[in-house]
């Protein structure tokens, strides 16, 4: 470490560059998100006030059906969403990994979506799913006249479509991260299961797997927070509908902060957000700090 | 990414096991191109065509039309002027918010990794709040300050939001790439008498042109592909073409015309799916340094 000596000039260029982060950091992030905290404990509506009112905006909230229902519908999102995306992503991982031809043109393929703009990933299954023009009547007109794929119309089934779409949109980044992964491991290791007849598949559950854990934690994590900020692809795939059968929070909080007029409400819901977050990064964190002091102590 | 060693060469045995592979590959290739061919066909299809045929057929007769409308002519609620107007506005935020976003970044990181201050450790510990916190919980709060300003709406308030949002990745990743550079380039230049940014200019910046790569890939997608941000911050004078391309498809005036708004996907996507196809190998690499897409 270097240590500033007394009566020693300070650096004035070094506190230049630090400049723009200081103010990021502490007035873009900080404040701001005191400041949420703050009103979310008021009474304030189209404007923000200070009239603080203790927990009533997070009573208000739990009440709320169109709350609950986004809740549901992310916690449906998330856990249906993401072990799908992380199945097929390994399964493709695991695929790529056995020295195929045209390794590179597959990986292209099933990393493109990721590449768009979620708008584009909710546009385009909007129109597959629609059932006067995609896939049902693309089936119907040759000939199955009872064919039905109207899930996107259907409240209680519209939520698998956006699910549908994100594992489009995202099971390539869960490939590229675990097979990332996969190519760090030794050679020997599939000599030696090899030696021990291993079916292959074992190997990759039983042995593999638990060896690139690390990426198989960052793919989850990614996942994980996206799923919590899911907003672009609902917004123009169902814009939360049919009635409310597909909002989720991030939209929630959005239409009481620009069109409602609730900013203490959307205030709360999004502290509820930041929670969700830091319950989610804590142990993650806590787990890595663990794994790297075993191998300091291995070391 | 690495590329398979040399004794990685493909068997040329087919075993059932080996077609199974492929049959698996080939089936989940077909679901991830399914929706880009069925953009693209029905993109080059006439109306009539549309409401006669299947949405997997091929185009009846080849008509450019629908690309031409939607680049010049569709209209976004009230006026009729096409994506490219859009394309135009995306543009002009992209260029200055990438230059701006990563020149922060790196010298951040720079300032991190060798000039080890404590009080730049917090800073850094206090922006790293920034990586996870859901863009809604210090939305309106930034909305109000850069109205108190008076900026919003403007490109000012854009580029800067877009600067703000993007310095926790980009600190991080020239961070750890500075981390990884050899102490003694850096404690050489000191004892030349280098200083703080004279260090920087001429001895960092040239020897940073793979991160350069990664973050300059990861900016111009990332922003690029933003409605959020451009819905809420670039008000109506600049709505980016993500954020005019929904309004396009879901302009409700008359019959929907199918075929120019695939045509506007597919536009509004053209230059991040370049810049991924130019690039595939860097990308990853930019997914793999932590990349948190909002």
């Amino acid at each position: 470490m270097r240590k500033q000596k007394p009566g020693k000039r300070p650096n004035w260029g070094l506190h230049l560059a630090l400049l723009p982060m200081a103010i990021t950091a502490i007035v873009g992030y900080l404040a701001t998100l005191l400041w949420s905290i703050f009103i979310s404990f008021t009474s304030s509506k189209m404007f923000p006030n200070t009239n603080l009112v203790g927990f009533d905006q997070y009573h208000k909230l739990f009440a709320s059906e169109r709350w609950q229902l986004s809740l549901q519908n992310l916690a449906l999102f998330a856990v249906v969403g993401i072990s799908l995306c992380m199945v097929l992503g390994f399964l493709l991982a695991v695929f790529i990994d056995q020295k195929i031809r045209s390794e590179s043109i597959f990986r292209s393929i099933f990393l493109y979506p990721y590449a768009m703009s979620f708008v584009v990933t909710g546009l385009v299954w909007q129109w597959m799913l629609n059932p006067e023009m995609g896939i049902q009547s693309a089936v119907r007109r040759l000939g199955f006249e009872s064919f039905q794929l109207d899930w996107i119309v259907t409240q209680d089934k519209v939520m698998y479509c956006i699910i549908l779409a994100a594992v489009w949109q995202a099971s390539g980044l869960v490939m590229a991260i675990l097979l990332a992964g996969l190519r760090g491991i030794d050679e020997e290791i599939w000599k030696a299961a090899r030696l021990d007849g291993i079916p292959t598949w074992r190997v990759y559950l039983n042995i593999v797997l638990p060896m690139i854990q690390g990426a198989v934690a960052t793919a989850f994590i990614l996942q994980a927070i996206g799923a919590i900020k899911v907003y672009d692809a609902v917004n123009s795939m169902t814009r939360g509908g049919p009635g409310l059968a597909s909002e989720v929070p991030a939209k929630f909080i959005l239409d009481h902060l620009f069109q409602r007029g609730s900013i203490a409400l959307a205030s709360a819901a999004s502290v509820v957000m930041l929670l969700t977050v830091v319950a989610l990064l804590v142990p993650y964190y806590y787990i890595n700090k663990h794994q790297a002091a075993q191998k300091n102590a291995k070391a | 990414m690495s590329n398979a060693p040399k004794n990685k060469r493909p068997t040329k045995r087919w075993t059932p096991a080996r077609i199974g592979i492929y049959l698996f590959l080939i089936s989940a290739a077909a679901f991830f191109l399914l929706p880009l061919y069925v953009m693209l066909v029905t993109s080059f299809k006439t109306l009539d065509d549309i409401r006669e045929s299947s949405i997997f057929s091929l185009p009846a007769t080849l008509t450019l039309e629908p690309w031409a409308i939607a680049w010049t002519s569709a209209c976004t609620g009230l006026e009729c002027t096409g994506l490219k107007v859009g394309f135009w506005n995306s543009v002009r935020i992209v260029i200055p918010s990438v230059i701006l976003s990563i020149l922060l970044g790196a010298i951040n990181g720079y300032a991190l990794a060798f000039w080890r201050s404590k009080y730049a450790n917090l800073l850094f510990g206090v922006l790293m709040i920034g990586v996870f916190v859901p863009y809604q919980v210090i939305m309106y709060p930034l909305v109000r300050l850069l109205s108190t300003v008076g900026l919003f709406g403007s490109l000012p308030a854009i580029v800067v939001i877009h600067s703000i949002f993007g310095m926790p990745v980009m600190t991080l990743l020239f961070r750890n790439y500075y981390a990884g550079l050899p102490e003694e380039l850096f404690k050489a230049a000191r004892i030349d008498g280098g200083g703080f940014w004279r260090i920087f200019i001429e001895l960092m910046l040239p020897m940073s042109t793979p991160i350069l790569i990664v973050a300059t890939i990861m900016q111009v997608t990332g922003i690029w592909n933003d409605y959020l941000l451009g819905l809420i911050f670039g008000g109506t004078e600049l709505a980016p073409m993500t954020v005019q391309l929904n309004n396009i498809v879901n302009s409700t005036t008359g019959e929907r015309a199918y075929n120019v708004n695939m045509a506007a996907t597919i536009l509004t996507s053209a230059i991040p799916l370049f810049i991924y196809l130019a690039s595939g190998r860097w990308f990853v690499r930019g997914i793999a340094s932590g990349a948190v897409k909002g």
